[in-house]
């Protein structure tokens, strides 16, 4: 039997007017597997991600989720059947305190309907103190995001994708404007993914971080998938060697 | 793990990291705006009672102020969420008319109030509608559409009643009309109780549901709330809608209490109805305000508009002085925010 991938694209292609972002795109996202995404930019990195995440809906071609064609994913769809995204804009909303990001979009709400505060900010404790390892008293669940530091923007970012059982996670370029300190949190933090048996697309510029996290790397080029390799059969100077090539010609041959 | 590190320490469990211990200063920084206001608020008031003490220690004064404030309040809070939000409203001084003349085209064929109150909501969720629908549907700034749409209701006022006004005395029998503007418990006014249900509502509808949550949310980042499956259409949908509703029952309210109905109804509310949305501390660029600081800002201003009156100064003051209020207030927002950053 033909294993069912978490995630598959198939003759995927987006439009947005003239502009062709995604040209017939093959994409899959195998159960436990962590893929990288590269490309330069206006590769379709973007655009890609945001079809998985159901925030653009492909102009042609099919999406499987675990095997099931669906038609027109939504973004609390994509949520619903557990697809997390971590955002390289970050998704924040700066002035809200951290409770209400971490509940964004997803509030939790008593018997009557109306918002669990009280439960809302317990949870955001307990994040903090297990998995954001926020310590510092100065920090708690009614601050203001706009007082963090970038570091700790992704971690809010990172543990509200986790909190609500993500089984795949979507990081778009989640090391840009982190500290070198913070980069080496976060890419542990990937290979944790691993470790609990989930999935994650990571898409990043820097080629270092996405070979040493990723089973897979797909590069993309001018929207197209430009070549596809494991990272068991590749050493990183023949991969970089490849992207030169992609970057100047268009093409890994 | 809170559990935990109770059992390692036995009876004194260390502070958890996420809870600061409870200390005034953090107290005094968060509710800085709030508290701010309730000085100002008492500021003002002694000032009244020494400038004009015969007016301001008479019950008189606080009973007409009772009646007159919440007209406006009941619209500034529901514009509150509008502005929270980060959008505008400029034209519910005229739903107030609108939702008048349905009003008494109901009434005066029938002669029932209650009826005649129901068709004054409607057409004021009508016209919310309407403003959402030209923001949402079409995409026109919000700040623009509404200009236009204040002048369309009410010119649309104008035109069927052929500018006249119209007596509401046949209605003061009804036991509806003594719910809306009688007096409880003495002389307090009930429109003061309806401004202080509002308040509880708007509050309940702000803090302790999703669509309030939405409301924060796509106030601040648009942008990030798409991303997080927020229905931002629906959202702003619903607050133009909610002000349309508050500014019908204000109509009612206003028309009510003098038992008659200008069509020229609502015309002098936009600047105490801003001045106290802005001087409650709401952000101009959305985000940022509660219900409270506009509950509270409201009644500044009604003091405020009383105290001018009371000492003597002419009513030419008031323009200035509410115009004066929204600059100072937004001023002020924006230069603590950027303190803040």
């Amino acid at each position: 039997m033909e294993p069912t991938y978490r995630i598959e694209l198939r003759d995927v292609s987006k439009n947005f007017g003239e502009v062709q972002s995604l040209r017939n795109v093959d994409f899959k996202l195998g159960q436990n597997e962590v893929v990288g995404l590269l490309g330069d930019n206006g590769a379709g990195k973007s655009t890609l991600i945001k079809i998985l995440t159901g925030y653009h809906q492909p102009s042609s071609g099919e999406l499987f989720i675990d095997g099931n064609r669906i038609d027109s994913l939504s973004v609390p769809m994509a949520r619903g059947l557990g697809i997390e995204t971590v955002y390289q804009e970050r998704a924040l909303a700066e002035q809200q305190t951290l409770w209400r990001n971490i509940f964004l979009g997803r509030e939790l709400r008593t018997t009557f309907g109306l918002l669990d505060v009280n439960k809302m900010k317990q949870e955001t404790s307990k994040l903090m103190l297990e998995s954001m390892g926020f310590t510092s008293s100065a920090v708690n669940p009614e601050s203001v995001i706009e007082t963090f530091s970038g570091g700790e923007k992704q971690g809010v970012a990172i543990v509200r994708a986790l909190y609500f059982d993500a089984e795949i996670i979507i990081l778009d370029e989640p090391t840009m404007g982190l500290s070198l300190k913070e980069t080496r949190k976060l890419l542990n933090f990937v290979r944790h993914i691993k470790d609990m048996g989930k999935s994650a697309v990571f898409i990043d510029h820097n080629i270092f971080h996405v070979y040493s996290v990723s089973d897979r790397v797909v590069v993309l080029d001018r929207g197209r998938v430009a070549g596809e390799f494991r990272c068991s059969d590749i050493t990183l100077d023949d991969l970089m060697e490849k992207m030169y090539l992609v970057a100047e010609t268009g093409s890994m041959e | 793990m809170s559990s935990e590190i109770e059992e390692l320490t036995g009876e004194d469990p260390l502070p958890e990291p996420g809870k600061a211990p409870f200390s005034w200063k953090n107290f005094l920084r968060k509710n800085v705006t709030q508290l701010g206001m309730i000085f100002v608020f008492f500021g003002l008031w002694l000032f009244f009672i020494l400038a004009a003490p015969n007016t301001f220690l008479s019950p008189q004064i606080y009973y007409a102020f009772m009646a007159t404030t919440p007209l406006f309040a009941i619209m500034a809070m529901p514009l509150t969420m509008v502005i929270i939000a980060g959008e505008m409203d400029l034209s519910f001084t005229s739903i107030m008319a609108i939702g008048m003349v349905a009003f008494i085209a109901i009434f005066e064929p029938t002669g029932n109030v209650s009826l005649a109150i129901l068709a004054a909501l409607a057409a004021g969720v009508a016209a919310g509608f309407l403003n959402g629908g030209l923001v949402v549907g079409i995409g026109i700034p919000s700040l623009v559409a509404t200009i236009g749409t204040q002048f369309f209701l009410r010119g649309l006022a104008l035109v069927l009643l052929n500018g006249k006004g119209a007596t509401l005395v046949g209605a003061r029998e009804s036991f509806v009309y003594e719910m809306f503007v009688g007096k409880t418990i003495g002389k307090i006014p009930n429109q003061f109780w309806w401004s202080i249900a509002i308040a509880i509502l708007c509050w309940i509808i702000l803090n302790r549901t999703r669509l309030g949550a939405h409301i924060y949310l796509i106030g601040d980042n648009v942008q990030s709330a798409r991303l997080m499956g927020v229905n931002v259409n629906r959202t702003r949908l619903a607050v133009f809608i909610m002000i349309g509703l508050a500014a019908a029952l204000a109509g009612v309210l206003a028309s009510m209490q003098v038992s008659f109905f200008w069509p020229s109804l609502g015309e002098g509310y936009l600047l105490s109805t801003l001045a106290s949305v802005f001087l409650g501390g709401t952000s101009v660029f959305g985000g940022v305000g509660t219900i409270l600081g506009t509950f509270l800002g409201s009644y500044i201003i009604g003091a405020i508009n009383a105290g001018i009156v009371a000492i003597g100064m002419t009513g030419y003051w008031t323009e200035l002085i509410y115009g004066l209020i929204i600059v100072i207030s937004v001023s002020m927002h924006v230069i603590l925010q950027r303190r803040v950053k």
